[in-house]
């Protein structure tokens, strides 16, 4: 059968139990995929063997007849995942040569359902960065372009190879994790679904850490059916991450009822920013008419907070992530600089991480560490630790109103070029994550669908986002955009 | 202005990251964007409002003080840029 790599999760798993394909076949097709894709740049470190060994077990399972829904479902692993015996550098020079001896829990639990792995994807330096240019594996590219202009775009990022594998059918699915929008800008550029669900569904155990309150993994899928059974497999309590929540998994594909009736839909007017291209206006008003046809009553909402988000975020994360990255000191794994003679261990711990971290990991971590310091600490962290309650608080309240979903934008544009924002200050990219970064902040789930496509032919997303713990319920909000937009376009095959 | 060229090496000193001088005007400004940014956060009333610590309240979990894992110096060991007999090897700390 040709195209096997073009399926569903749905439909393979549909397909697989019904005996008309193999993992096996299914596998080699995506393989295959992934052999041809080097101009996009999306899988970093390739797994065939593995994948392959994998298949074969799953088909030895399906045939029992008690296989799970991703038994057999052929994945891409973002490179923040450590995964035992396969390279895993988070993007990062200083990571050179770290070959995990554990596993991640969220790659284990897709293992443990059987799934199988094609490789390591390509990513933003520790999950900084919304473009994909700051990996030292090189940009990956957009599958997507502008008409017939055969100029590069930016999948988005951080997860930008997830998204950019995903939506040019290397893979079925990817893992992704989000921390101020890492999933769901990523998905919007590239047209595919994209869910950062509540912050302690999945555990961090294993994921390389960035900014520990703030990171989750989550599922990047072609279409909103495929994550809801992906995410359920990624999620369980976990005794190894304290911040993983102790309740049950429902299964989240059975929330697919398709019916809103009577659902009550947020549009936050803090959330129409100054400048915002007509394009996106019309994308989320289109949106908005749709959930209305579908029964749900839209009721107009305030959010104040909203525009402190991304100040507050640039405090919390980068003061986080200099705390994390303070284990890259050349010791115990990765990069280690070569040594001038008398050169003693703080010239090795300075040297190792001016060579293994690239400019913008530096300028985090060290905004991080000016915000952390002796003086600083009550003006900048803890007032930024305060605003996000406030952020938070917006979100409780509104919730409180009887908001089922808040339905937003998922970016400002579409993608951009790659280099395009070479010659911006750092400001300018960290507006990208201007609406997704607020989910973040207050540890909402949050989900990306493709809604439409613009002026140039590229996809644009919105945004839902629910109540805590109830990704359920989102995901069936998300599932009504979807089937309303009816987006099907994909991007044309050049690479 | 809140970085000059003075603050940011001892940032870039304090965060273990070696800087070379004629590196640090620009770093210098790029911290200066960034905190221009982040003082909009002034505006805010935090008046009698507690830092977020959890999206649920929850206790964090307990367990018993019990040896769970260990004996694996090997694998540990294995990732190292440089260990010897046993430890993670280091240019000499002490005269």
């Amino acid at each position: 059968m040709a195209d096997l790599n073009t399926l569903t999760i749905a439909d393979a798993r549909d397909k697989l139990r019904a005996g008309e394909i193999t993992s096996v076949d299914l596998t080699n097709a995506c393989l295959q995929a992934v052999e041809g894709s080097s101009s996009l740049n999306a899988f970093v470190h390739n797994t065939p063997e593995t994948a392959r060994a994998q298949a074969a077990a799953a088909d030895g399972r399906i045939k029992t007849g008690s296989a799970p829904d991703m038994c057999g479902i052929p994945l891409g692993i973002k490179d923040l995942f450590c995964t035992k015996g396969v390279a895993s550098q988070a993007g990062s020079a200083i990571l050179n040569g770290f070959v995990p001896e554990y596993e991640s829990t969220v790659t284990q639990n897709l293992f443990n359902s059987g799934a199988v792995m094609l490789g390591k994807l390509n990513m933003d330096e520790f999950a900084m960065g919304s473009s994909n240019e700051t990996s030292t594996y090189g940009n990956v590219v957009n599958p997507w372009r502008r008409g017939n202009d055969t100029a590069d775009l930016t999948p988005g990022g951080s997860s930008g190879g997830s998204a950019s594998a995903v939506a040019a059918d290397l893979c079925l699915a990817a893992t992704g994790t989000d921390t101020g929008g890492s999933i769901r800008q990523p998905a919007a550029f590239t047209g595919i679904v994209g869910v950062k669900p509540t912050y302690g569904r999945c555990s961090r155990w294993g994921v390389v850490a960035f900014a520990s309150s703030l990171d989750q993994a989550g599922p990047m899928t072609k279409t909103v059916r495929d994550s809801a059974i992906m995410l359920e497999t990624m999620c369980s309590h976990d005794s190894k991450d304290s911040t993983s929540v102790d309740i049950p998994v429902p299964n989240f594909e059975a929330a697919l009822t398709g019916d809103i009736r009577g659902k009550k839909i947020g549009i936050p007017k803090e959330y129409r920013m100054d400048g915002m291209p007509d394009e996106i206006e019309q994308l989320w008003a289109n949106g908005t008419a749709m959930m209305k046809n579908a029964g749900a009553e839209i009721i107009d909402i305030s959010l104040p907070h909203t525009k402190y988000a991304l100040p507050a975020y640039y405090v919390i994360a980068p003061a986080e992530a200099s705390s994390n990255l303070a284990r890259y000191d050349g010791v115990r794994y990765g990069h280690r600089a070569k040594l001038a003679a008398g050169d003693g261990i703080t010239e090795m711990y300075e040297k190792t991480r001016a060579e293994g971290f690239g400019p913008e990991v530096q300028r985090r971590v060290m905004i991080g560490t000016y915000v952390l310091s002796a003086g600083f600490y009550d003006a900048y962290y803890n007032r930024a630790r305060r605003v996000r309650a406030l952020i938070k608080r917006d979100f409780d309240d509104v919730f409180a109103q009887g908001i089922d979903a808040i339905l937003t934008p998922a970016t400002p544009s579409a993608a951009f070029g790659l280099g395009e924002m070479a010659d911006a200050d750092p400001v300018q990219m960290y507006l990208n994550d201007v609406f997704t970064v607020t989910v973040n902040l207050a540890g909402l789930p949050g989900i990306s669908v493709p809604s439409g496509l613009d002026a140039q032919g590229l996809p644009l997303g919105l945004q839902l986002i629910g109540r805590p713990w109830e990704e359920g319920d989102l995901l069936n909000h998300a599932y009504v955009l979807e089937q309303a937009a009816g987006f099907v376009s994909k991007p044309g095959k050049w690479w | 202005m809140w970085i000059d060229i003075e603050t940011a090496r001892r940032v870039a000193k304090l965060a273990r990251i070696k800087v070379e001088d004629d590196a640090l005007p620009v770093l210098a400004n790029e911290f200066n964007t960034i905190l221009g940014f982040i003082e909009q956060l002034n505006e805010v009333n935090v008046e009698g409002i507690e830092p977020m610590t959890s999206v649920t309240p929850m206790q964090l979990k307990r367990r018993a003080d019990r040896i769970t894992d260990g004996d694996m110096q090997d694998k540990i060991l294995a990732n190292a840029p440089d260990a010897r007999e046993g430890f993670f090897a280091v240019p000499k700390v002490v005269e």
